[in-house]
């Protein structure tokens, strides 16, 4: 395992870039291109393999599809062929819910509450992080202990003390009432999955910064932040999708409408309008698409930080 | 991986803070008191060190485990969630949940879901797993469109589902275009039918999670083993038991336990598709469900707080036997601060 991490940050960063395209890289490096001998008995069954591929994806799409797909129906068609295709395609139910202002506003309220918590994890995660990571001291191992030990603890088990926590200081109907436990709820996969990056950071890059003149400090600004990159963006975007989903905090503490976020307004919108299937299924469509989104675009880095920390 | 420790000689505090007594775990601000009798240089570490950790450490404290401790207060008295805490119940509030039947009920929910998602999801996982590790075309695209229901909140994933599993919803529709309407089914209220539909949507949701997990470990697996094996003339699936098998095998149990956590807290879902009424009669209730329904909804807080640390205890007390007799072996040493023997 050792091995195959370079002991350059570098290095590190291209094997990890590497990893992000699979076992294409591994292939550049482990052996020639051209196919060879042994490859004969793979070939032939990579058609099974993409059929499974095939009736997976197709299983896992379904339902997203009936979501998407959905939308462009009209009441009058769900009910009478609950499983058909739009005939014809019907744009209003989308046109409904873009023009109408209650899904904007639930766009906008969690766009700030995952952008906050995204911001806050990484911070506060970062630091901890190099303590934990770079600093030689006793009670090292205790302090990421007690972070370790929070993944025992999910959000739903303490979610009733935690609304009578936020409530005593005053942060109810507000999305700092939100921002604040998701924050401190990220921190434990957050530390977990960037002491290992920060550890593989050479000491000779550290030393030579010192001897520069660069404080602890400095080094960790001018160096580390950067250095930790893949690590950063793979847990920040691990927590801007949790918040964007996140479900039962804000279920207790946004208790009015107008401070939803697209989660509760998707269920508030499929009770209000629950005969009007097409539009629920429009609406509940049109929320999915920025964590959608969002994740297609660094997928490669989920995967590349995962790595990091499963072999860490 | 290997751990390179990062002490610059002169600034080692380690034999300093022995007199200090583990000063650095505490809450850091207020900063250690500069007790340091030879080296400044410490003091200035020490700062840094509150300095850093001191902000999540507190935000930490202060909403992951204040509230668990408050629950633990709460838990003994009959409040209604406003005012002070005034009426001491005693244990009265862990009486009736232990007493109570549809406690029960939702706990034996939880323990069929933890061990079935173990069942369909651990299997199905690897197969992918193992199948997309090899050289495929497209190899990217089809991980991303695996993950796709992860990625989808459970507020969409509980919508969309719900809609399409009605009597009269898109899958008995299917069934009907099909010419198999017999097969048509009342998928969520149906008490036989209802956790089995709940573990198809829990498989579907969660499985791309479990089959990039394993993939992250398969790639740490240097590939001169399994070459090896085929030189010796093993087969793809040999070679997928014997080596590749044993040696995700921390993966496996870092994946079962996250998965076991998880089904025990289960709620989204379930209060989304089912609510908290239908959700006890068609038999999927969880201990969440249970304690939003007889906590938050009846307006009963402290009870509620009681129910949280149930679960809490039950939790811990799943997650410190499965530390102790699987976990042990892939985190010893991990947790001393001296990692770098692993690996």
């Amino acid at each position: 395992m050792t091995a195959t991490i370079a002991s350059t940050p570098a290095g590190r960063t291209s094997v990890a870039a590497d990893r992000l395209d699979g076992s294409t890289g591994r292939r550049r490096r482990g052996r020639p291109r051209h196919p060879s001998k042994g490859k004969a008995p793979l070939q032939r069954g990579n058609a099974l393999v993409y059929f499974v591929a095939l009736v997976v994806i197709a299983l896992m799409l379904a339902p997203v599809a009936y979501i998407i797909v959905g939308g462009f129906r009209t009441n009058s068609q769900i009910t009478v062929d609950p499983a058909g295709l739009p005939n014809p395609w019907n744009l209003q139910n989308y046109i409904d819910v873009i023009t109408g202002g209650v899904f904007w506003n639930q766009v906008l309220n969690s766009t700030i509450a995952a952008v906050v918590t995204t911001f806050g994890v990484v911070a506060l995660g970062l630091m901890a992080s190099y303590v934990i990571a770079r600093y030689e001291f006793r009670g090292r191992g205790v302090l990421y202990s007690v972070f370790a030990a929070g993944l025992m603890f999910p959000m739903t088990v303490a979610i009733t003390p935690l609304y009578i926590v936020v409530k005593s200081i005053g942060l109810m109907n507000s999305l700092g009432g939100v921002i604040l436990p998701q924050i401190a709820f990220a921190l434990p996969t957050t530390i977990i999955i960037l002491v290992p990056f920060l550890r593989a950071i050479p000491r000779e890059i550290e030393e030579a910064a010192f001897i520069d003149g660069c404080s602890r400090l400095g080094f960790f600004w001018r160096m580390v932040v950067r250095l930790a990159m893949p690590g950063v963006i793979t847990v920040g975007i691990l927590a801007f999708i949790a918040s964007w989903n996140s479900y039962l905090l804000p279920l207790f503490i946004l208790n009015n409408e107008a401070g939803f976020t697209l989660p509760l307004g998707v269920q508030a919108f499929s009770s209000q309008y629950s005969v009007d299937t097409a539009k629920v299924l429009a609406f509940t469509s049109l929320s999915m698409i920025p964590a959608l989104v969002f994740f297609s675009l660094f997928e490669r880095r989920i995967v590349g930080g995962l790595t990091g920390a499963v072999k860490g | 991986m290997q751990v390179r420790e990062t002490t610059v000689p002169e600034l080692d505090p380690a034999t300093d803070l022995d007199t200090t007594g583990g000063g650095g775990t505490t809450p850091p601000p207020p900063a250690p008191v500069p007790r340091a009798r030879r080296a400044k240089i410490s003091w200035t570490t020490r700062l840094e060190i509150a300095l850093l950790a001191g902000p999540a450490l507190l935000v930490f404290l202060a909403f992951v485990i204040f509230p668990i401790v408050v629950a633990g207060y709460y838990g003994f008295f009959s409040w209604q969630g406003y005012g002070p805490a005034v009426d001491f119940v005693g244990l009265r509030n862990y009486l009736t949940i232990l007493q109570d039947p549809s406690f029960h009920e939702a706990l034996l929910h939880n323990g069929i879901i933890a061990v079935l998602s173990l069942v369909l999801q651990g299997p199905v996982a690897i197969l992918l797993a193992l199948l997309l590790n090899r050289r495929l075309r497209g190899q990217s695209v089809i991980r991303v469109l695996i993950f796709v229901p992860y990625v989808i909140s459970e507020v969409v994933v509980g919508t969309g589902w719900s809609l399409m599993l009605q009597t009269n919803g898109a899958l008995n529709g299917l069934l009907e275009n099909i010419g198999l309407g017999g097969l048509a089914q009342d998928w969520l209220s149906n008490p036989d039918l209802a956790i089995w539909t709940l573990m198809v949507i829990i498989t579907w949701k969660y499985v791309g999670f479990a089959v990039i997990l394993f993939l992250a470990g398969l790639q740490g697996i240097p590939e001169e083993l399994t070459e090896a094996a085929a030189i010796d003339g093993a087969s793809f699936w040999q070679i997928q038991r014997s080596i590749t098998l044993p040696l995700l095998g921390p993966t496996l149990r870092i994946w079962a336990f996250l998965s076991i956590i998880g089904s025990l807290q289960l709620f989204d879902l379930v209060y989304i598709i089912w609510g908290q009424y239908v959700s006890s009669t068609a038999g999927t209730s969880t201990m969440v469900t249970y304690m939003v329904t007889n906590g938050r909804n009846a307006g009963s807080y402290g009870y509620g707080s009681a129910v949280a640390v149930v679960l809490f205890v039950i939790s811990l007390v799943v997650a410190l036997i499965y530390q102790r007799f699987v976990l042990r072996r892939d985190t010893e040493g991990a947790l001393t601060g001296k990692g770098g023997k692993r690996g």
